[in-house]
């Protein structure tokens, strides 16, 4: 479970001397870098309230004077924003739990079925991560196009919800898992999908989460792969979405901050009240 | 009975044809088969339309000498050495000053981490009309320091100084993320010994930090590399590779011989092209860090 353990800091980690210059410099570079993180989304919240005529001036206002909602109203009548954000969610929930479903049941399988050719076909799991994604971009395109699935869910939900990554994580989890529990119950004649979906698959819930969380993440953000495939405006996902948006109002930027503001919500929402597994997750997996 | 008989179940390929056939279906569908498509397509010429015709390395050999493959390939160099350095260097500076403990600590750390979560869409967006040239809050508070700030994504020269500007503002919690996780990992009795001894904290970030956080960077630097080779969003939704092919990475130039001009196999010959030079980066990389390891 190591790979699990929790970044916190150690009990006795150097602490600082309090208000020394030392002290002050370090509390100064650390808000200083918060303020630098945190302006862009201020100024894109800004923006977003304001009226045209207020969004061209000079010096800015970081408060707008008369602050207004038309650009939501905007937003959500040229393009279907709601729409967009069922389809992101639908799209989401979908390929992260089939993701973290075919992977955890594969992962059992390569850590506790013995089979002929199981390790040559991991390593051939594995080759596939050294070839990065954007290779298959094109023949899987075609495969789509020739399926007649261009613009719909299928497409959008499957190839994003198989990963040799997910499948190596799951399997090093079980692999770390003493087998007492699972012997137990194999003597009680249960089978391995009886021990998998009955007992292994709830002791993995740690690893289950971080691989949820990190396969969500991918896939809410996923702007390449709806780019290629959806031309229809219903079918689009929130990043797509918005990149239509900027094509409709190139420099209306308030109507786009307000379009911003609409796709961004959401994740910030979650991330308020789960930061501390998203940043573990993610910090886990390694990878974005 | 044994573990070995567990492991010896008898009725294994009922149980394995429910709990690896469909990974393994879905890998063979929408992964292996596609990666073994995408070379096939390589050799050939195919618009999706007409009949497909093999013609051999031919887009290879024309990829080679391809200014516009030269041009994408020196501008993702470009974007890597502008951006790795830095976010590497600022993430674990970071990193190095959240291990401490002082009030506010995992504020501060969900902060730094808030661009990671964002869509890359969003905070290219976002970062679009910070670095507007007009009317960006960046240009005025160049102005506000005397400065007379450039045309940003406006500008050849610029344009690719502010896709590393937002990339490594989005970026550098992720890397501060991973040292933090790093730090963990090193003995704290080091740095006891290093402070009865009185060792100056400079000596101690380079003797005991630095070499014991070699896999952290190794790994990070890793990663970032192999992502920056594939940049795409921010480039797309902020220059679309423009002005001028100012910003055109490679990725972008798949994407417009794929999906643009529908040349498939041609696009297809520039991504294992990709892939040889990632392979390539990573292959050296490892190398080096055992030779580097090694001699420490």
């Amino acid at each position: 479970m190591t790979t699990l353990a929790v970044p916190v800091a150690r009990q006795s980690a150097p602490r600082l001397p309090r208000l020394s210059l030392v002290g002050i410099a370090f509390g100064a570079v650390m808000v200083l870098g918060a303020a630098v993180m945190l302006l862009p989304f201020a100024w894109m919240i800004s923006t977003s309230l304001k009226t045209a005529g207020a969004t061209f001036v000079m010096p800015p206002q970081l408060i707008p004077a008369e602050p207004t909602l038309d650009n939501y109203a905007a937003a959500f009548t040229t393009l279907p924003m709601g729409r967009f954000l069922l389809n992101s969610l639908l799209v989401s929930l979908a390929s992260t739990v089939l993701m973290v479903l075919n992977c955890a049941m594969a992962g059992y399988a390569f850590a506790r079925i013995p089979f002929r050719g199981r390790t040559l076909l991991f390593y051939t799991y594995l080759a596939t991560l050294m070839v990065p994604q954007q290779v298959t971009l094109t023949p899987l395109f075609v495969l789509m196009t020739q399926l007649g699935w261009t613009n719909t869910y299928q497409a959008l939900i499957l190839p994003g919800s198989f990963g040799a990554f997910g499948t190596f994580l799951m399997r090093q989890f079980f692999q770390k898992l003493p087998r007492e529990v699972e012997e137990a119950a194999f003597i009680d004649g249960a089978g391995y999908i009886r021990i998998f979906f009955g007992i292994a698959i709830h002791l993995a819930r740690p690893a289950l989460a971080t691989l949820f969380i990190f396969a969500f993440m991918q896939s809410w953000n996923n702007f390449l792969w709806p780019l290629i495939i959806t031309s229809d405006t219903q079918m689009m996902t929130l990043p797509l979405g918005l990149s239509a948006l900027q094509g409709r109002y190139t420099t209306n930027w308030n109507v786009l901050m307000a379009g911003t503001v609409i796709s961004t919500l959401p994740v910030l929402a979650v991330y308020v009240f789960a930061q501390k597994y998203i940043i573990r997750g993610l910090s886990h997996t390694g990878l974005k | 009975m044994s573990a070995a008989s567990f492991s010896r179940g008898w009725p294994k390929y009922g149980a394995l044809a429910v709990l690896l056939a469909p990974s393994l279906a879905g890998m063979a569908i929408f992964v292996m088969g596609p990666i073994l498509g995408s070379l096939a397509l390589s050799f050939s010429s195919w618009d999706m339309f007409a009949d497909i015709e093999w013609i051999g390395i031919e887009n290879y050999t024309k990829a080679v000498a391809d200014p516009a493959v030269r041009t994408a390939l020196g501008n993702t160099l470009l974007f890597i050495l502008g951006y790795l350095p830095p976010v590497v260097s600022i993430g674990l500076g970071l990193a190095l000053m959240l291990n401490r403990t002082f009030p506010g600590r995992t504020l501060f750390r969900a902060i730094y981490f808030v661009p990671v979560v964002t869509s890359w869409v969003a905070v290219s967006l976002v970062w679009k009309w910070l670095l507007n040239p007009e009317f960006g809050l960046i240009n005025y508070g160049l102005s506000l320091l005397g400065v007379d700030g450039p045309g940003w994504l406006y500008d050849p020269q610029w344009a690719m100084a502010g896709i590393v500007l937002t990339s490594i503002w989005k970026d550098v919690g992720f890397i501060m993320v991973i040292y933090l996780a790093g730090l963990q990992e090193i003995p704290n009795n080091l740095y006891e010994a290093a402070e009865i001894d009185g060792i100056h904290p400079l000596q101690v970030f380079w003797r005991i930090t630095l070499p014991l956080l070699a896999p952290t960077t190794f790994f990070v630097t890793t990663i970032s590399l192999i992502n920056s080779f594939q940049v795409f969003d921010q480039v797309w939704i902020m220059t679309e590779g423009g002005p001028a092919g100012a910003t055109s990475v490679i990725m972008e130039l798949i994407y417009k011989n794929a999906f643009r001009y529908y040349q498939m196999g041609y696009a297809s010959a520039i991504s294992w092209l990709l892939f040889a030079i990632i392979f390539a980066v990573t292959i050296a990389q490892h190398l080096l860090q055992r030779r580097w390891g090694a001699t420490e």
